[in-house]
C-alpha cells in the first residue's frame, strides 16, 4: 500500500502555476527525493501535503487520510521540517522539544529512541535558546522536533540548503537511519548529488515532474555516450568544444567538461580537433552520467 | 610585470569575547583572479568576508582591499567593492533599469554615466528587452544575472559573491560561472564562497578555512594532487573533518 498518493494536484497563485497536475505515489518506508531548483514548486507541494494550503484541484492521500477532508488527522501522523527555521527562537533547545512533544500529546521520554542519534549532538546545549544555535544545530533540533511524535511520514523541505558538504553528508546518514526504522520520508533538495541516496527521485521544474524513477534507472536511460574531457586550459576548452561541429553538448563539471558528440564522430576525432586548437594534456574518457547530467538534458528538452 | 594584489590580509583576526572567529589569516588575491573562499558552516568565512568588505573591524592584524586599509578606511573600501549575496539584493518592486539607476546613484555615479552604463550592461547580459520589466516578474536565472550586473555596475575592482548560486538549476548555475569568467577576464577580481564543490574547480585558487584558520590555499589541481584525491569534494572533507568547532 502507498504511504502517500498524489493525484493530479494543482495550485496556482494568480497567473502562476506553482504546481501543475502532479501525480505520484510513495511506498511505506520509502525515501523519496524531490529534486529541483528554487521556484520549481517544491515548497508549494510540501505545503499542500502538510495541509497548510488547499489545492485548486486534484487530491492527496496520506496513510489513507485525505489532506483536505481529514486535515486534522493528517497533521497528527506527519512530521514537517519547513525550509525556513520555524522553531521558537526564545525557547531553549529542551523547551522546544518538550513543547512539540506536548502538543502531540506525547512525551520526549516515550519517543527518545527515535531522536537519540540526532539529539545527542545538541544535548550539551539543551539550555541554550534556539535562536542562539548555529545553523547545523538548528537543523538537528528542527529534525528532532519534527520526529518527537513518531510520525508515519516525514516531510523535509530543503533541509540541507546552505549547509556545507560535510554536514550534508552527516544529515543524509541520519535520514537513512530513520528510513531503516520504517518512516516514509519525502525530502526536497537543490543538490543533485543527494539524489543518489534516495530510493526514487522526482525531477521537478516549472511546477511539473519531468520524471520519477530510481536514480539508477534515470542515469541508465541517458541516451548518449558521455565523455569527460580535460586539457591544460579548461575555460578555453569549454568554448572550443562548443564551437566544434560534432559536439552536441558541453558543460563544465568540476575539473572536466562533460561532452556528448554526434554518433558519426569518435573520441579520436575530438582529440585530433583539440590538438589542432593547440591544447596539451588532452584527456578524453568515457564516463557514466550523473543525475545532474540527466537533469540538464531534461531541462534542455523541456525548454524546446 | 609586477603582480598587483587587490586583497592582502595579514594575520587578520576577529574575536567576539573570548571566541576567536577568525584566527590570524594571511593571504593575497591577485587582480583578475577568481578566488574561492571555502569552509564548513561556522569556520569563520562570513566573519572574514565582513571584515574584508569594511563591515566589521578586525581585532588584530591588517587587511588591504582595493588599495585601502580595511580598519582605517572602511568607507573607501565599501565604495570600491561590489557585493552580491544569495538573496540577490535587488528591489523586487522596481523595474530592471530602476535597480541599476538606484545602485549607480548610491555609488555616486553621474546621471550620464548611469544612462550609458545601463545600455552597455543590459546589452551584455542580453536583457535589453526587459529594461522596463519589474524585477519580481523575472525568472530566477535572470534575477541572478541582473544581480551580478548590479554588483559590478560601478566598476569595482573586486566583487564579493556570497553563495551566489544557491538554489538555481544546474544549467543556470553554469551560465552564471561563464558570467564570472567574463568579469574576471575584464580585470575584475572575483572573491566567491560556495558550497558546491564542483564550482571550487572553476576558481583559479581556493582557500579552505577550518576553525577560523586557512588550512589550505592553492589551485584546485595542486590541492587535489597534494591530498592525492580526485576531486575537491574529497579535499574539503579531509580538511573539514579535522574541525573541532561545531556549526556557526
Amino acid at each position: 500500500m502507498s504511504s502517500v498518493s498524489v493525484s493530479r494536484l494543482s495550485k496556482s497563485y494568480n497567473s502562476i502555476k506553482a504546481l501543475d497536475n502532479v501525480s505520484f505515489d510513495v511506498s511505506k518506508g520509502e525515501l523519496f527525493g524531490i529534486i529541483g531548483p528554487d521556484g520549481a514548486g517544491k515548497t508549494t507541494l510540501f505545503r499542500l501535503l502538510t495541509t497548510l494550503i488547499l489545492p485548486d484541484c486534484g487530491s492527496a492521500v496520506i496513510e489513507g487520510l485525505d489532506v483536505v477532508n481529514d486535515y486534522a488527522s493528517v497533521r497528527r501522523i506527519i512530521g514537517y521540517m519547513p525550509g525556513r527555521f520555524s522553531l521558537y527562537q526564545d525557547l531553549t533547545v529542551e523547551e522546544n522539544l518538550n513543547f512539540f512533544a506536548t502538543v502531540f500529546n506525547t512525551t520526549v521520554k516515550e519517543n527518545y529512541h527515535l531522536i537519540e542519534d540526532i539529539y545527542k549532538h545538541i544535548e550539551p546545549f539543551r539550555t541554550r535558546r534556539a535562536g542562539k544555535l548555529s545553523g547545523g544545530m538548528k537543523q538537528k533540533l528542527a529534525l528532532s522536533c519534527a520526529l518527537i511524535h513518531k510520525p508515519k511520514v516525514l516531510f523535509l523541505d530543503e533541509p540541507t540548503t546552505g549547509v556545507d558538504p560535510v554536514s550534508r553528508k552527516e544529515f543524509w546518514e541520519m535520514l537513512l537511519k530513520l528510513k531503516s526504522q520504517g518512516i516514509t520520508i519525502i525530502v526536497s533538495t537543490p543538490y543533485m548529488d543527494e539524489a543518489r541516496l534516495c530510493d526514487r527521485i522526482a525531477l521537478m521544474q516549472n511546477g511539473k515532474f519531468l520524471r520519477i524513477d530510481s536514480p539508477d534507472n534515470i542515469t541508465a536511460s541517458y541516451p548518449y555516450r558521455l565523455w569527460a574531457v580535460t586539457a591544460n586550459n579548461m575555460h578555453g576548452l569549454l568554448n572550443d568544444l562548443r564551437a566544434c561541429q560534432y559536439v552536441k553538448s558541453s558543460f563544465s563539471f568540476g575539473a572536466s567538461c562533460h561532452v556528448t558528440i554526434d554518433e558519426s564522430a569518435s573520441a579520436a576525432m575530438l582529440d585530433a580537433y583539440l590538438s589542432t586548437r593547440g591544447y596539451d594534456d588532452i584527456g578524453i574518457k568515457e564516463i557514466q552520467p550523473t543525475v545532474e547530467d540527466c537533469f540538464m538534458l531534461m531541462l534542455k528538452e523541456d525548454a524546446q | 610585470m609586477t603582480e598587483e594584489y587587490v586583497i592582502q590580509a595579514e594575520n587578520l583576526t576577529k574575536r567576539f569575547g573570548d571566541f576567536t572567529a577568525v584566527d590570524h589569516i594571511t593571504f593575497s588575491v591577485r587582480r583578475g583572479e577568481i578566488f574561492g573562499f571555502l569552509g564548513a558552516n561556522g569556520a569563520g568565512k562570513t566573519t572574514a568576508m565582513r571584515m574584508l568588505c569594511g563591515l566589521s573591524r578586525p581585532s588584530e592584524g591588517k587587511g588591504t582591499v582595493a588599495g585601502f586599509d580595511i580598519g582605517r578606511y572602511p568607507e573607501k573600501v565599501k565604495r570600491n567593492i561590489g557585493y552580491m549575496s544569495q538573496k540577490f539584493s535587488l528591489y523586487e518592486d522596481l523595474r530592471v533599469w530602476e535597480n541599476l539607476r538606484l545602485y549607480g546613484g548610491i555609488y555616486g555615479m553621474k546621471d550620464r554615466e548611469i544612462a550609458e552604463k545601463t545600455d552597455t550592461v543590459l546589452r551584455s547580459i542580453d536583457m535589453e528587452s526587459e529594461r522596463n520589466t519589474m524585477v519580481c516578474d523575472l525568472p530566477l536565472g535572470w534575477k541572478q544575472k541582473l544581480a551580478f550586473a548590479v554588483s559590478t555596475f560601478h566598476n569595482p575592482k573586486i566583487v564579493f559573491l556570497d553563495e551566489p548560486t544557491g538554489g538555481v538549476d544546474p544549467i543556470t548555475r553554469r551560465r552564471f560561472w561563464e558570467q564570472i569568467y567574463g568579469a574576471a577576464a575584464s580585470g575584475i577580481t572575483v572573491f566567491v564562497t560556495t558550497h558546491y564543490m564542483d564550482e571550487a574547480e572553476y576558481c583559479d585558487r581556493v582557500s579552505i578555512m577550518v576553525d577560523g584558520r586557512i588550512k589550505a590555499l592553492d589551485s584546485p589541481m595542486a590541492l587535489r594532487n597534494k591530498f592525492g584525491v580526485s576531486d575537491m569534494d574529497e579535499v574539503f572533507r579531509m580538511l573539514a573533518r579535522e574541525a573541532t568547532r561545531k556549526g556557526d
